[in-house]
């Protein structure tokens, strides 16, 4: 073998592993995971109660818990990826981690590029009051004071659904939409079910519960395109949590209601 | 600088302006009217009236002008309805404009009452007047009189300190201005506009204070 046939061999191995690489690494994720023994996956870790810090330094919310469990269900080792909002599918995609449980919702866009699970997690916006008040939808509003966020979704959304006759009190941010429900200055608010939740955990007097949805966009697991092993496997998860509670109770200890019906 | 200047909101949202202003004048005149009563009043309580109502008077005047106005509006509206007193939000703006220009008015007044000399209170006695129509006539007007010019003053800042209420969602100037650059997210314009809105606003309050000073006192001779 002259020296040119081995350049020539090298670079001809360099790129069958160039192409090679990425292939067979996601050939088939789930059998990589079930060799490894371990599952990687990402998490967001500036988004309470889905992803935090805690005191102890540990990640800890909703995502995390559910991470818990897939790496539980599929008798492996969990390695958790801190990621942001941003880098959160970049990372899926340069085969960083193999799922990203990070509130991630469903548009067009996402679609093209990752694949989704079945929704994990609730995330809307809706119409909140006490439970002695009998709201079913905007129409019910009529003649009640309810109280948001101005220039947030909800605030444009409301302000486009309300009946005439609704007084709606726009406050500067969450925290006076907030204290305002609380000291009763408004009947209902209109916000997130995460605000809402962050009003649960306060053990409040008067109890923000869900009247209305404005706005449905709940979470999916993603995961890279063409693993179809992978995502019946996680999609068979979250079936059999959602119907044998652990689900509920991930969603009962974080966002201090059930899940609802629909998911 | 490629920012693109547009007034066209103007058009969709003059109402919402129109109803700031009207909120803003309706807060300025109740408050400056029972304020500067309160504070009439208060002011002879601490300069001459009896001596069991001199100390929670001058608590009053302590607490108020010791703490932010905002703190002020936020505990009425969010704190009171803690003890069952839950009142509107155009009802508590007002309250806490009442009660915080009656503290700052009350000092000022006291001060013209106190530069009042022995002599005028003689005067009105020997002309046979009741205690209450000597301060009326002989001792308050004067006195209101020497401290005008810093009683309008502060008649002023509490109408511009009303942009504070828009933070407990009273429909003022302030919370117009918020609104439409929430909505349009013209930050420059909205501002703008609601600057000139103000500018006007006390320009013609200082107005009518003097005319109102005019009116109520006689005339000097120059001096």
């Amino acid at each position: 073998m002259n020296r040119r046939t081995l350049l020539a061999l090298a670079a001809g191995a360099l790129v069958a592993a160039a192409t090679q690489a990425p292939l067979s690494a996601s050939a088939d994720a789930l059998a990589t995971i079930e060799t490894n023994k371990v599952i990687r996956i990402a998490v967001p870790q500036d988004f309470p109660p889905f992803g935090s810090v805690g005191s102890d330094m540990q990640p800890k919310g909703y995502d995390v818990d559910m991470a818990k469990l897939i790496a539980e269900k599929l008798g492996v080792k969990l390695e958790l990826v801190p990621v942001t909002s941003a880098n959160r599918i970049p990372y899926l995609q340069t085969n960083k981690v193999d799922l990203v449980i990070s509130s991630l919702g469903k548009n067009p866009e996402r679609e093209k590029v990752i694949d989704f699970s079945t929704a994990y997690a609730p995330f809307f916006n809706g119409v909140f009051g006490p439970a002695d008040v009998t709201v079913k939808d905007a129409a019910g509003l009529a003649g009640k004071t309810v109280g948001v966020t101005r220039g947030a979704v909800e605030d444009l959304e409301l302000t486009k659904i309300a009946p005439a006759d609704v007084t709606i009190k726009r406050y500067e941010d969450n925290n006076g939409t907030i204290s305002a429900f609380l000291s009763g200055q408004v009947d209902l608010v209109a916000t997130g079910n995460v605000v809402a939740a962050a009003i649960l955990e306060r053990n409040p007097p008067k109890r923000p519960e869900i009247k209305f949805l404005i706005k449905n966009s709940p979470c999916f697991i993603g995961l890279n395109k063409n693993e179809p092993a992978l995502l019946a496997k996680v999609d068979a998860i979250i079936a059999a949590a959602k119907k044998d509670g652990a689900l509920d109770a991930i969603a009962q200890k974080w966002l201090g209601a059930k899940l609802p019906a629909d998911l | 600088m490629t920012y693109a200047f547009d007034y066209g909101w103007l058009a969709d949202y003059w109402p919402v302006l129109l109803k700031g202003i009207g909120i803003t004048v309706e807060l300025t005149l109740v408050g400056g009217v029972l304020g500067v009563a309160l504070g009439i009043a208060c002011a002879w309580a601490r300069a001459l009236g009896p001596t069991y109502l001199r100390p929670p008077v001058a608590a009053y005047v302590e607490l108020i002008r010791n703490t932010p106005f905002l703190i002020q509006l936020f505990f009425i509206f969010f704190g009171l309805p803690a003890l069952g007193v839950r009142m509107g939000e155009l009802q508590a703006a007002n309250l806490a404009m009442v009660i915080n220009l009656g503290a700052y008015s009350c000092e000022i007044i006291r001060a013209g009452i106190q530069t009042t000399p022995r002599g005028q209170f003689e005067a009105g006695a020997s002309l046979g007047m009741s205690r209450i129509e000597t301060f009326r006539h002989v001792v308050l007007i004067p006195a209101l009189q020497r401290i005008w010019p810093a009683l309008s003053s502060q008649i002023v800042i509490v109408m511009l300190g009303s942009a504070a209420v828009s933070q407990i969602a009273a429909e003022d100037l302030t919370f117009a201005a918020n609104f439409i650059q929430s909505r349009t997210f013209r930050a420059f314009e909205a501002y703008f506009v609601s600057t000139l809105i103000y500018l006007a606003l006390a320009i013609l309050l200082r107005q009518a204070l003097r005319g109102i000073g005019w009116g109520l006192f006689p005339k000097r001779s120059a001096r």
